[in-house]
């Protein structure tokens, strides 16, 4: 049984993170430097934080797997990032953005946290633009803004569609200023493998250097993670190559409670996958549904080509189905949608899964040009990728695994339940519930980076005596030597399949099984079938290579194994809980017309789960969710 | 698709390397290049082979991590892509394509095709940033910016540090990306205070790091995917001249201890 | 001074001073073209060669402030410095650029560098080598090539070019030349950063048009006098240059 304790603060949700902050212990500036923190990742959650402590004197290392800090996946997000700065005098405040978050989330957040959230985000943008992100201005010079991902103000701010480029940019900067004036130690091309925990607090990690295959230990007084999300288990998915479970999954399995691995968010509008080859899938922008309309053949059977096919025969399925909405219906039910005529046998595209994104009605009504000079970067990119022009013949498009609500567990102050162990960003489980709202996953990574983590983790150092336990002490050794048989388990088994043909198909178990839709029958053939291909795994994989030097195989094999362990607990958490609530749709618990029906009497609360040794089922604990501020409200976007 | 490929091969920085051919024959043109490299990898692990070691990771075409410089350009013959966004069909049935790794001496073979950049990092941690601490700033509404110094910064920031300018010029020069981040900040207001400091700064580490000197081929221009100007190099030149040879130079960098 | 040595350890700074050398070589270049074409404006009633005039002319200008020659020489030692920063400079780069890269590429393919561009240390030395031939060969007339009479430039020309072989060296130097500054009158702009976007257009234009019209103005010369389009050199007494 895991102790719970989200340590909220007393008073109203208007001053809760005031009034924390002036509880909070603090570390005088003469005494940072003693302590000892490590933060793991370097993207926007992990940067921010490591610049933030190592401007304030803490002595921080950073580790990340890749070249360069500047590299973590957050560079990739396109659209934009929320504040509630109401420049445009629409209506915006902290409160709207707060309860727009909770909504979209569908009540399964933390509301306190959402809301701090929300009242954070203005600082975000000040503080980025003063360190030279170049947002998108209009001709006053003032900060330009546009709406994103159906709210009914304009509060996102954007550069280009490279917004998360330049926010990660900004923060790599203030991260390589850090790293030039000596606070913090950078250690590229670095995986964590596993933690060391002391009577329970986090002391130290173990990681692999990539390059020389070494293994290393770094004790630390707190470790922060910002490790990322967890999409790949699905193989495919719009995450980088890299991202991987391994940092959060090893913290849970020493200890720390996972929650909510099953809510995922699928993207509705990704370029569909081309064949078994294919490594990743590209997220096209969802602002193209705002003139794009989604329909497929109604005959099962169609063998022309879609300009060719009637009007009368066509489907358009949103637009039938949702007649206020129409193509513009939220991501979910647009993916599940996708999916649901695509398994009724009416898919396009070589794979027979992918809808059609239609440009025809609007390039008819304003001017091919027109079309084309909005869309124009994604219609280079769509063309680049499939070798089609979408002002010629419609897009296909299919929905692709994009973000993880669920993370670890953590209380108010981002702590995991092991003491000095802490969670940042989207390895986190707390602010988007069941669904996140777009231009929000930046929001929340940067306002955990840069003004949660680096005030909160003072009060835990505090009451620690800084480098109490060094890399001498035995559970270093005991740990370092779990992770090298670990390693030299992997390397001797010498099967036929290689690591990523595991992967594939442990992929496919999890698209099938814990996909858009899950039911009760498909989540527990699920759970069948992935221990079986982990038997597999374990005795027929082959590794080439070995422990001690560069190697690629061993790094993707390392990941599949937790991944193997994951995808079987993402789906022991669908499988418990027996609602729909945003991402998650149970076919057993659905509205007449589809809609995912929520369950507030009995599923308002946080799934934990607490690791109980290999091959034990896990312990599902529950945090209860209240919600004072806001009440709980049903969505309906169909009227 | 057929096709045969030639790859560099070496074990670690300090082996000699050489290039290896293979034969593939079941390439389909809606491949990607790194999903083709995928298709010899897995092809090498089953037969027991060492697969080829190269970077990747988004795939994309932001995160600036794939470096390979194919039929000798870096990430390949189409303009404004990296190696991640090649796509097979760009190369003929039965083509022979050489992929070597960026070749610089600033940036070390590691392995195969996969190099060390980490020159690009201590180039940025030689001044490319605005000092700042975490916490209140003012409005930003309070500084205005003109729309088009946004826009051209901005041209600049897009630069995604993968070094293929390094890689493609004939000099091995390095001053593209430099100039970038150095165009970048030194346009905004709020770079202003650090500007001339900056530029000698990050110049000085530049030339530090034994990058070669910018000739004007404009060859990283070209083969940058994100279509980064020379201009930038012009500006950087211009404001490195006014940095030693106009700007007062004894204020910069040594504030007295107050 | 310490600017100075800062700027000289530097490799913007080497190009600054290769960029400015040779906007300065570039200046003489366009006055030489302009005094080679007196070659074509005949001669004074007197018979004088109006080149031959515009010789002694250089050899006078300053007078009374400055003694006889004080200002050619003046100008001989600023284009001889010139030359030898210009030269200096680009070979320490030069060396510099083949340490960045210790090991080549086995395929290489260029996507935008002008074979101009890639000439230039090339068409560089082919320059200086040219520099010293032509020093020996109309200022010191110390090469066997036609008559040579100090002074007498007009007869000098007419007399060596007669020589096919020699004009056509001349022209071909010229088109190398050509090469070189295509490249280098566009990119010194670029390298003391007065080249933007706005106005790249317009200085790539300059650079083509000076190039252009230097290497024809040049060419003509040889050319002319090859061809037997130009009147023989006519005997005039020296006393007239000297008024």
């Amino acid at each position: 049984m895991l102790t719970l304790d989200a340590k909220l603060p007393q008073g109203p949700i208007e001053d809760m993170w005031t009034n924390h902050k002036d509880q909070l212990r603090l570390v005088g500036p003469n005494n940072r430097h003693k302590y000892k923190v490590l933060v793991i990742g370097s993207g926007l959650a992990g940067a921010s934080s490591a610049a933030s402590m190592g401007a304030m004197g803490y002595n921080v290392e950073c580790f990340c797997f890749q070249d360069s800090p500047r590299r973590a996946h957050s560079i990739a997000a396109q659209g934009g990032i929320n504040a509630a700065k109401n420049y445009r005098n629409d209506g915006d405040s902290t409160w709207r953005l707060f309860t727009d978050t909770q909504k979209g989330g569908d009540f399964r957040a933390r509301e306190e946290n959402v809301y701090r959230l929300a009242e954070l985000s203005t600082s975000i943008i000040d503080q980025c633009v003063a360190q030279g992100v170049p947002f998108a201005r209009e001709y006053g010079g003032k900060l330009a803004n546009r709406s994103f991902g159906g709210v009914l103000v304009e509060r996102t701010f954007y550069c280009r569609g490279e917004t998360g480029q330049q926010l990660l940019l900004g923060a790599y900067s203030a991260l390589e200023e850090q790293i030039a004036k000596k606070n913090v130690k950078m250690h590229t091309r670095t995986e964590l493998l596993d933690y060391v925990i002391v009577d329970g607090n986090v002391r130290g990690i173990i990681t692999r250097d990539m390059i020389t295959g070494k293994l290393e230990r770094h004790s630390a007084d707190a470790v922060v993670l910002a490790t990322g999300g967890y999409g790949n288990v699905y193989y495919l998915s719009t995450n980088a190559k890299g991202c991987n479970v391994t940092a959060n999954f090893r913290a849970y399995r020493r200890g720390a409670g996972f929650a909510n691995p099953c809510f995922t968010q699928i993207h509705p509008t990704s370029i569909p996958a081309s064949g078994d080859y294919q490594s990743k899938l590209t997220l096209m922008s969802e602002s193209l549904r705002n003139d794009g309309r989604i329909w497929v053949p109604r005959d099962p059977d169609e063998k022309r080509a879609p300009t060719d096919i009637p009007e009368a025969e066509r489907y358009y399925y949103l637009e039938e189905r949702y007649p206020r909405f129409g193509n513009l219906v939220p991501r979910d039910v647009a993916a599940r949608n996708a999916k649901d005529v695509c398994d009724q046998g009416l898919g396009v595209g070589p794979t027979g899964y992918g809808v059609y994104l239609d440009f025809g009605s609007a390039i008819q009504e304003k001017g091919v040009d027109a079309v084309k000079s909005k869309y124009s970067n994604l219609f280079e990119m769509y063309e680049r990728i499939t070798d089609d022009d979408p002002t010629k013949t419609p897009m296909r498009i299919y929905p692709a695994v994009h973000y993880t609500m669920g993370g670890l567990w953590v209380d108010y102050n981002l702590m995991t339940n092991i003491p000095g162990l802490y969670a940042a960003g989207e390895a986190n489980f707390a602010d988007h519930g069941a669904n996140r709202l777009g231009a929000s996953s930046l929001m929340q990574c940067l306002a955990d980076g840069y003004f949660v983590v680096p005030v909160t983790i003072g009060d835990y150092l505090s009451r620690q005596t800084p480098g109490e336990i060094d890399t001498t002490h035995d559970q270093f050794g005991a740990v370092e030597q779990e992770c090298r048989d670990h390693i030299n388990k992997l390397t001797s088994i010498n099967g036929t399949r290689s690591s990523q043909d595991f992967h594939r198909e442990l992929g496919k178990i999890m698209w099938e099984h814990c996909g858009i839709s899950r039911s009760k029958e498909s989540l527990e053939e699920g759970l069948r079938k992935i221990p079986e291909l982990r038997d597999q795994f374990w005795s027929d994989l082959k590794l080439p290579g070995g422990a001690s030097e560069l190697n690629q195989s061993l790094e993707h094999a390392g990941r599949v194994v937790d991944f193997l362990d994951f995808g079987e607990l993402m789906c022991r958490d669908a499988l418990a809980r027996e609602e729909s609530c945003g991402c998650h749709l149970r076919e057993e618990y659905q509205t007449e017309e589809n809609e995912a029906k929520r369950n507030d009497e009995d599923f308002a609360f946080v799934s934990v789960f607490e690791y109980k040794g290999e091959g034990v089922e896990p312990e599902l604990n529950k945090e209860p969710l209240e919600f004072n501020a806001f009440p709980l409200a049903t969505r309906n976007y169909k009227s | 698709m057929k096709i045969r490929l030639h790859v560099w091969r070496q074990e670690s920085t300090d082996k000699k390397g050489k290039m290896e051919s293979y034969d593939l024959d079941n390439v389909l043109p809606d491949m990607s290049f790194l999903e083709m490299m995928d298709v010899l990898n897995e092809k090498l692990t089953v037969e027991g082979k060492s697969p080829v070691a190269f970077d990747h990771d988004c795939r994309e075409g932001v995160c600036g991590m794939c470096s390979m410089v194919i039929n000798g350009q870096a990430h390949g013959p189409k303009a404004t892509t990296t190696t991640c966004q090649l796509y097979m069909r760009h190369f003929k049935d039965g083509a022979e394509i050489y992929v070597e790794p960026f070749r610089s001496g600033a940036f070390p073979v590691l392995q195969d095709l996969m190099v060390d950049r980490s020159a690009f990092d201590r180039i940025i941690q030689a001044g490319g940033y605005i000092s700042n601490h975490s916490g209140p700033k003012p409005d930003p509404n309070s500084i205005p910016i003109e729309p088009g110094v946004q826009e051209t910064s901005l041209d600049a920031a897009s630069c995604i540090g993968c070094g293929a300018c390094v890689a493609a010029c004939p000099n091995g020069s390095a001053s593209l990306f430099t100039s970038a981040k150095i165009s970048h900040l030194g346009m905004l207001p709020q770079g202003q205070p650090e500007r001339y400091e900056r530029v000698g700064a990050m110049v000085d580490q530049m030339e530090g790091e034994g990058f070669g000197s910018c000739r004007n081929y404009a060859e990283c221009e070209a083969q940058c995917p994100k279509g980064i100007s020379i201009a930038f190099i012009g500006r950087m030149n211009a404001d490195y001249l006014k940095a030693t040879l106009v700007e007062p130079v004894d204020g910069r960098g040594k504030m007295h201890a107050q | 001074m310490n600017r100075i040595t800062t700027l000289y350890s530097s490799t913007i700074g080497k190009k600054f001073i290769a960029a400015v050398t040779g906007l300065i070589l570039f200046g003489f270049l366009v006055g030489h073209v302009a005094g080679n074409l007196k070659v074509f404006t005949g001669s004074t009633e007197a018979g004088v060669p109006h080149v031959d005039e515009y010789g002694h002319f250089l050899r006078i200008v300053g007078e009374p402030f400055l003694p006889k020659m004080a200002a050619l020489w003046i100008a001989r030692i600023v284009l001889l410095a010139s030359v030898a920063l210009h030269i200096v400079v680009v070979v320490q780069l030069a060396f510099r650029n083949l340490e960045a890269r210790p090991v080549g590429y086995v395929r290489s393919k260029k996507s935008a560098s002008t074979l101009a561009a890639l000439w230039m240390m090339f068409s560089g030395s082919l320059i200086a080598f040219f520099i010293v031939f032509h020093l020996l060969h109309f200022t010191l007339g110390a090469l066997p090539i036609g008559e040579f009479q100090h002074g007498a430039i007009y007869k000098n020309i007419y007399s060596s070019f007669q020589n096919p072989l020699i004009s056509l060296f001349y022209v071909v130097v010229m088109g190398v030349l050509g090469f070189h500054l295509y490249h280098g009158v566009w990119s010194l702009f670029q390298t003391l950063g007065i080249d933007n976007p706005d106005r790249n257009k317009s200085l790539r234009m300059f650079a083509i048009i000076a190039t252009i019209g230097i290497v024809v103005g040049f060419s003509l010369v040889p050319l002319s006098f090859m061809t037997g389009m130009m009147p023989e050199p006519i005997a005039y007494d020296p006393a007239l240059l000297s008024h």
